[in-house]
């Protein structure tokens, strides 16, 4: 089941300058898997070193940030959208 | 490898400087907007951090997506993100550094006192070790950048 997944301005570079992309999977952390398997060079922004999803990676399904579902277990419905989006953080 | 460059359009310096100086002692943020290489505006946005905004700044997932909205509105693209630093050297800290993107231009504004003074431009290494500085053009007012000359 392809889901749509809409991809953020500085990670374009990495889907062939594409704003959406699709992938595969029945979850949240499936989609995700699939898609830096198919697009490489997204996996250290968006993972840290642990594996981990890095915390001012933001994810939403549909309109629903996954922390408040089933974070990365939350199962993806036919014609749901997935959307990564920054928070941008700094300081002294 | 050639720097990236920045090249600010006419009044965005002074607009980010000015942006520094109004939250003293707290850190401003805010979107830059342009193409290419070219940053054509600065879009101020709230620094929403929870963390202390002296030595913080935030731009939360909504905002973010307003940004990319005004990006386009104003006919260009989303190139990065400004910042200040209060009482601060326009460098960025481990903190920048973890929380960066790669590919956006983000700027850095030193204010010490409440005067903004240098600024500087940076860009995430892809293997995100670290930033390299870009040349920062179009600063109109260039004397107070003396971060290349302290970075010799």
């Amino acid at each position: 089941m392809a889901t749509k997944i809409l991809i953020p301005t500085p990670l374009r570079p990495y889907t062939d300058k594409k704003d959406a992309v699709e992938a595969d999977g029945a979850t949240v952390g499936e989609l995700l898997a699939d898609l830096t398997k198919k697009h490489s060079g997204l996996k250290a922004h968006l993972y840290n070193e642990q594996g981990k999803l890095r915390s001012f990676v933001n994810v939403y399904l549909n309109d629903e940030d996954i922390r408040y579902l089933q974070k990365e277990q939350t199962p993806v419905a036919p014609g749901d959208t997935l959307s990564i989006i920054p928070s941008v953080a700094g300081g002294v | 490898m050639s720097k990236r460059a920045s090249v600010l359009g006419v009044g965005v310096a002074t607009a980010i400087r000015l942006h520094g100086q109004e939250t003293y002692p707290h850190e401003c943020c805010g979107a830059l907007v342009g193409t290419g290489d070219s940053v054509t505006a600065a879009v101020a946005l709230p620094n929403t951090t929870e963390e202390g905004p002296r030595r913080r700044f935030l731009v939360r997932p909504s905002d973010y997506v307003l940004a990319e909205k005004r990006a386009r509105e104003l006919g260009g693209e989303l190139l990065g993100f400004y910042h200040s630093h209060p009482d601060h050297p326009a460098r960025p800290s481990q903190f920048d550094l973890d929380h960066a993107w790669p590919n956006f231009h983000y700027v850095i504004v030193a204010v010490a006192s409440g005067k903004a003074t240098d600024m500087t431009v940076w860009f995430l290494k892809d293997d995100r070790s670290r930033f390299d500085e870009g040349d920062l053009n179009g600063d109109e007012n260039p004397d107070t950048n003396t971060a290349a000359a302290v970075h010799g």
